[in-house]
């Protein structure tokens, strides 16, 4: 049974910054979803399906907002999905829609995943109460640090790594006019300086809490075809997960998130990621996972991730940029994270990134994870129809 | 029309009860988990795709799926996602899956304990969080708006309410699994024009179901419940834009799902006020002899976020054992049936 090919021929986000105080939540998605509309040359009638996405309800303190949202993304009359996988939701989310596109029962399906961080406290919002959760689990930066400081052992990484990544990212998003934190007067000694957080991660090694939104409009080949502009097509995507804790797990580099790489791969034909993947966004909230990750997905051997990094391979104008729009270090609206690697590397294949433009790139991997790094979604999405 | 047959071939859900303290979210779920997966002798690893609808709200802590997930036995891992919706929705979800062709098989579940909290004031924080939401407007107060639109528009009244509370804890008795058995009074107003009886129990719960394709449904189950057709649809969030006599949403959905193709012999509503069973059964237009919720539906038992699910595994277990050819069923979620799903599931002809 053969699958309906999906485009993605819309792509829409908000300038991300720490208070959108001159919207509403409602306000902030449309916004995203006019410009993914504008993009593909669509206007709401054309939609057949919403698929929303965004982390958890308590960060806005709106349960199950889709149902307060269905006006606000001309979903009236239409069918609405909303899907909540954690820190992979806006991954996640982009594939639910894809799905529905692949399986031929919506032909055009707008999809968005948004935070409003503004309106709550994430570093709480993510903090169980004591005594279920010990003291220095606060936030996602204590559950994270031990697991790099594992890495940096079990590698011998230098200390320096997670700081090259973090200035690197930031010089980046100063080329992307939509991401949150543009800081023109950055220097890897700056980067260096500032306070450490949870050891091994300092302060411009994480990521910043942002409000905005990010939306796509997928469709079947057919629209696709009257697309005013290019499209990125879906060679592979796939979802993973496994649980939170357990004996044996390995939190350096989980087994969902190898075998999610794995079934991307094997979707979209690819046998050596390194040299047949031309760029990649992958989830990197704090500096070090860019090394983890490198090695997680494929694109080095096992203790190998680091060393990329270190020579530069991973620059813009490196042989594999990483995170070129700045990634997840410079803008961090959680539930749309996810949807924000996604379309960036959709962006790339489009030849429509900007002044962050990859030259060239015909293949690129949107990456997300989520929960205790046990939720995987990941895509990879080419310039050309998959088997043309 | 789909371009591949897909059934419920499994269904499994807990005695609901009014509260469920003792155990924790994974503790209802797991019985529930092991019960279903038996039944098709399938395990976790074996299954396609998992899927699994729920709320944070109602636990009251963010993330609050990833610890059910861990009651899945989710290793080596899963192919896995989440809807924050009723398990309807994670099941419709799971249904586009298969229809892709990537999966064969796949596991839905949902749950919802009620309990910990007061389910009327948590469900308000549903609503538009500039205008409604801080006023407070509970779950009833709205369905008694709703209540007594219909009895001003001449759609229904206050007997004739009364008769689909009785008729719902009647056939509730014969349901093992059901909160409220037997006869109830049908109580002081709690917001007129609703009774007590005209209300859903506040309780826990959890269900589980086990989807799976062509040849594969036939292979695991003797009589699988093909899904002919599923769609839902959502109208506007605004109660003053609406007409709430009506659910057109639901119309739409269960035309699409081909509901008015050929008529059914069954219908799962999932109406947890008996004033909303009036308004599906118009929207749904079931003829006078359809069964409606044999089952006691959510007047006899209504745990939030597995109660849509319930409805399908309902619908499909009254197929599987021969006491149905053609069944709708319906989900519902928001305030006064904003969103609505509808699906019709037939045994094999």
């Amino acid at each position: 049974m053969s699958k309906e090919p999906v485009a993605v021929i819309g792509i829409g986000q908000t300038k991300h910054t720490s208070a959108r105080r001159d919207v509403s939540i409602a306000g902030l998605v449309r916004e995203a979803a006019v410009r993914a509309l504008e993009d593909a040359g669509m206007g709401w009638q054309d939609i057949d399906a919403v698929v929303i996405g965004k982390a958890p309800d308590f960060f806005e303190g709106v349960m199950m907002p889709e149902l307060y949202l269905a006006d606000a993304l001309g979903a009236v009359g239409k069918p609405m999905l909303r899907v909540h996988t954690a820190g992979s939701v806006g991954g996640s989310t982009a594939l639910v829609a894809a799905n529905l596109v692949a399986a031929r029962v919506h032909r055009t399906v707008l999809t968005l995943a948004f935070e409003k961080q503004s309106e709550s406290n994430a570093m709480w919002g993510l903090s169980l109460p004591i005594p279920f959760q010990q003291p220095l689990l606060a936030g996602a930066g204590g559950f994270f640090a031990p697991h790099i400081r594992a890495y940096m052992r079990r590698t011998g990484a230098p200390d320096g790594i997670g700081s090259l990544v973090a200035y690197k990212d930031r010089r980046n998003a100063l080329k992307n006019p939509y991401a949150h934190l543009h800081e023109p007067d950055i220097t890897l000694e700056k980067v260096q300086a500032s306070p450490m957080l949870w050891d091994p991660i300092r302060y411009s090694e994480t990521c910043p809490s942002s409000d905005g939104a990010c939306a796509m409009v997928l469709a079947d080949a057919a629209c696709a075809s009257r697309a005013p502009h290019p499209a990125a097509w879906v060679h592979g995507g796939a979802m993973r997960s496994e649980p939170t804790l357990f004996a044996g797990k390995d939190f350096v580099s989980p087994q969902a998130g190898r075998d999610c790489a794995a079934d991307v791969y094997r979707q979209a034909g690819i046998t050596d990621p390194r040299r047949e993947i031309d760029c990649v966004e992958m989830y990197v909230p704090f500096s070090w996972y860019e090394p983890m990750w490198l090695e997680n997905l494929g694109f080095a051997a096992e203790g190998e991730g680091w060393k990329l990094t270190e020579s530069g391979v991973t620059e813009l104008d490196g042989d594999l940029p990483v995170n070129p729009s700045g990634g997840v270090l410079s803008t961090n609206p959680i539930g749309a994270s996810g949807m924000l690697r996604f379309a960036e590397a959709a962006l790339q294949v489009r030849g429509r990134a900007g002044e962050h433009q990859v030259p060239g790139a015909r293949r690129a991997l949107g990456h997300a994870y989520g929960g205790g790094a046990q939720f995987f979604s990941m895509w990879l999405v080419g310039s050309d129809r998959p088997g043309a | 029309m789909p371009a591949r047959d897909v059934a419920i071939v499994a269904f499994a859900q807990t005695r609901h009860v009014r509260d469920s303290s003792a155990d924790s979210e994974v503790e209802l779920l797991m019985p529930v988990l092991h019960d279903v997966l038996d039944q098709v002798g399938l395990k976790t690893g074996e299954i396609g795709f998992t899927c699994s609808g729920s709320s944070d709200y109602l636990a009251g802590r963010a993330f609050s799926f990833t610890m059910a997930l861990d009651g899945v036995g989710a290793w080596p891992p899963i192919s896995e996602s989440h809807v924050e919706m009723d398990g309807a929705w994670a099941l419709y979800e799971a249904w586009v899956k298969l229809l892709t062709g990537e999966a064969d098989t796949a596991l839905v579940y949902a749950y919802g304990k009620s309990s910990p909290g007061e389910v009327r004031d948590v469900l308000t924080r549903q609503l538009d969080p500039y205008y409604v939401a801080s006023l407070w407007p509970d779950s009833v107060a709205l369905a008694a708006l709703q209540a007594q639109a219909l009895i001003d528009a001449g759609e229904t009244d206050e007997d004739a309410l009364a008769a689909i509370a009785g008729r719902s804890r009647r056939d509730g008795a014969r349901n093992p699994y059901a909160q409220l058995t037997g006869e109830h009074a049908q109580g002081d107003y709690v917001v007129r024009p609703l009774r007590r009886a005209d209300c859903p129990p506040v309780g826990d719960g959890a269900a589980a179901v086990v989807l799976a394709a062509g040849d594969t449904a036939r292979r695991i189950c003797a009589r699988p419940a093909w899904i002919r057709g599923m769609d839902h649809r959502i109208e506007a969030h605004s109660l003053g834009v609406r007409d709430l006599t009506d659910s057109p949403s639901t119309r739409l959905a269960a035309g699409n799902a081909g509901a008015f193709d050929a008529p059914v012999d069954t219908a799962e509503l999932h109406a947890p006020f008996s004033s909303q069973e009036v308004v599906l059964r118009k929207a749904c237009r079931l003829a006078d002899d359809v069964v409606v919720n044999p089952s006691g539906g959510p007047l006899a038992a209504n745990p939030v976020m597995a109660a849509g699910l319930i409805r399908l595994g309902e619908a499909a277990m009254r197929i599987q054992r021969g006491e149905s050819e053609r069944a709708l069923a319906h989900a519902t979620s928001g305030p006064c049936l904003q969103q609505n799903l509808v699906a019709v599931l037939e045994g094999e002809r």
